[in-house]
């Protein structure tokens, strides 16, 4: 089988072979193209998921653009893992992370609120009075959770009395954890509540739900237990193929859907919730309580005439296109994530998609060229159906299922892998995407 | 996914682990498939004792890889719930089975080189 005198190679002249080869595979990588120069003043409000990663996109594009952040928030808050720790899964410490952490060097962050916008003279104010001028503004600040739209109920109730609410940050996450682990030893009545508006993962107040009936049926209590999901729409989900599976599973798990109805107020002493409902008053006893407050644009946005006049009048989201998310009336002005003004895309999946548009609008208007990219609507969320199982729907503003794997993860299916990719995959997706690397 | 390229893949993966761990196991694999290699070019045949307790060791390594994936994302067998997750769970024992058993192997060359009249 040998050959009578083989080539001898020792351990030293092989290593050396190796590691001749991983330096040739190293030094091959793509090269990285030169920014485009340029002098433009670039503004973004708002240093979360989107403003964040178009900060690190455009520095890697451009060459000597000043590119300010404006954004009061200190902590940069991984919002997709509040789910996670109202349901005892991860620490509060999850989801949180510096602001500062993830911005690249060159970009100057002014850690102040955004006071108001003058579109017109291209202009923005911060609470101490300074005055920046742009060429190109994105307004990326999120949105406004309105807690006292909800008569009887403060954040600081949150936790006690069977009262969860996880949107409102680590802090009331792990809060509702607390009264949820009550409701999961001792069973009653649990409600699940959506707002009226338009929200940021219309599906999380569905995996709560999901979540918690598990927690019930693996401490042996979902027997002592009765659960109600109750939304002001008349359907469980935007898209209505995803509706009807959620409709389906609520069937299966024993979970009561009650339509048409919006959270008017609690008493929280008495443990009773009021719902405005099209035939009046409705009221409900609880022993625990998921509550979702409306959501808004910041003031600052709904002050600065940029928002939609004839749309979500009483929401404010900015009036901008739905594909190029441009302001349609001043055009040196984008919006991105949360604060858009367009029937989907309140995910963080969704900004990953949004902002390689906006870098792609600027990058274009910097160098005189016409810009190529659009989006779709394309919003993604991994919905938790159990603890350690998942469904990966995605879909775009046409209400299609936009499967990435399709063929291989189906979107309507439970599945371990789905969940795999919500607890592992996804943040580091996340983090990536903060970085411009995703 | 967009733009699901290598670059996205690695700064995935040194997002889950962090950048050190990542490239600590990254060089980790690699010196052991290159000792693997070295082992095998070395010796110029398989030592089928050597190869026997590589195999042994297979299913220790797939029920440790299994064990690993399950453990870190709270979930359980149960919860296998189509094709594609029964391909993931047979792919994590295997890659478990797989990894295990060169590492048994080059262990085993490189502390007991075979001698130049052992037959093969």
């Amino acid at each position: 089988m040998n050959s009578p005198n083989p080539p001898t190679i020792g351990r030293r002249g092989f290593l050396g072979l190796a590691a001749g080869a991983t330096a040739l595979a190293a030094t091959s990588s793509a090269v990285q193209a030169a920014g485009l120069k340029t002098n433009a003043k670039i503004v973004i409000i708002g240093a979360g998921a989107g403003g964040t990663a178009l900060a690190n996109r455009l520095m890697d594009r451009l060459e000597g653009a000043q590119i300010t952040l404006i954004d009061p928030r200190k902590e940069h808050l991984y919002q997709p893992g509040l789910t996670l720790v109202a349901a005892g899964l991860k620490p509060a410490d999850y989801v949180l992370s510096a602001t500062t952490d993830w911005l690249p060097k060159g970009v100057a962050l002014i850690q102040e609120k955004a006071a108001a916008i003058d579109p017109v003279a291209k202009t923005v104010a911060t609470e101490s009075g300074q005055t920046l001028s742009y060429d190109f503004l994105v307004v990326a600040p999120g949105l406004v959770l309105d807690h006292d739209a909800i008569d009887g109920f403060s954040l600081d109730m949150v936790g006690n009395n069977g009262i969860g609410a996880l949107y409102a940050g680590p802090q009331y996450a792990a809060a509702t954890w607390k009264a949820a682990s009550k409701f999961i030893e001792e069973g009653g009545h649990g409600v699940f509540t959506r707002p009226a508006t338009e929200m940021k993962c219309a599906g999380a107040p569905l995996k709560h739900t999901f979540l918690i009936d598990d927690r019930l049926r693996r401490a042996g209590t979902r027997g002592k237990a009765e659960i109600s999901y109750v939304a002001p729409q008349t359907s469980l989900f935007g898209v209505p193929i995803v509706s009807e599976k959620v409709r389906m599973l609520f069937g299966d798990r024993g979970i009561d859907p009650i339509y048409c109805q919006t959270v008017k107020s609690i008493d929280a002493g008495a443990k009773r919730v009021t719902f405005a409902s099209p035939d009046g008053d409705q009221e409900m006893d609880y022993d625990y309580i998921h509550l979702i407050p409306p959501q808004r644009a910041p003031e600052v946005i709904r002050q600065s005439g940029l928002s939609w006049a004839d749309k979500w009048t009483d929401q404010g989201w900015v009036e901008c296109d739905m594909s190029t998310l441009q302001h349609l009336r001043y055009p040196e002005v984008w919006a991105l994530g949360d604060v858009a003004g367009v029937p989907k895309g309140k995910t963080a999946a969704s900004v990953k998609w949004q902002v390689p548009v906006v870098e792609d609008q600027i990058v274009s208007a910097i160098a005189g060229k016409s810009p190529s990219e659009t989006y779709n609507g394309y919003t993604s969320c991994p919905m938790i159906t159990k603890i350690g199982r998942a469904m990966l729907v995605e879909f775009d503003y046409q209400n299609n299922l936009t499967p990435s794997f399709p063929g291989i993860i189906p979107p309507l299916e439970e599945l371990w892998i789905s969940w795999l990719m919500k607890e592992v995959a996804l943040k580091a997706t996340y983090n990536a995407m903060l970085r411009g690397k995703a | 996914m967009k733009d699901m390229t290598f670059e996205t893949l690695i700064a995935v993966f040194e997002e889950i682990f962090g950048r050190g761990l990542f490239w600590a196991m990254v060089v980790v694999a690699a010196l052991v498939t290159l000792a693997y290699a070295f082992v095998l070019i070395r010796d110029r045949s398989v030592s089928w004792r050597k190869f026997l307790w590589a195999q042994v060791s297979m299913p220790v390594g797939a029920v440790l890889a299994v064990w690993f994936v399950m453990t870190m994302t709270h979930s359980g067998i149960s919860d296998i719930g189509g094709a594609v997750d029964l391909i993931v769970f047979l792919g994590v024992a295997t890659m478990g089975a797989i990894g295990m058993a060169i590492l048994v192997y080059t262990l085993e060359s490189l502390v007991k080189p075979p001698r130049e009249d052992t037959h093969s």
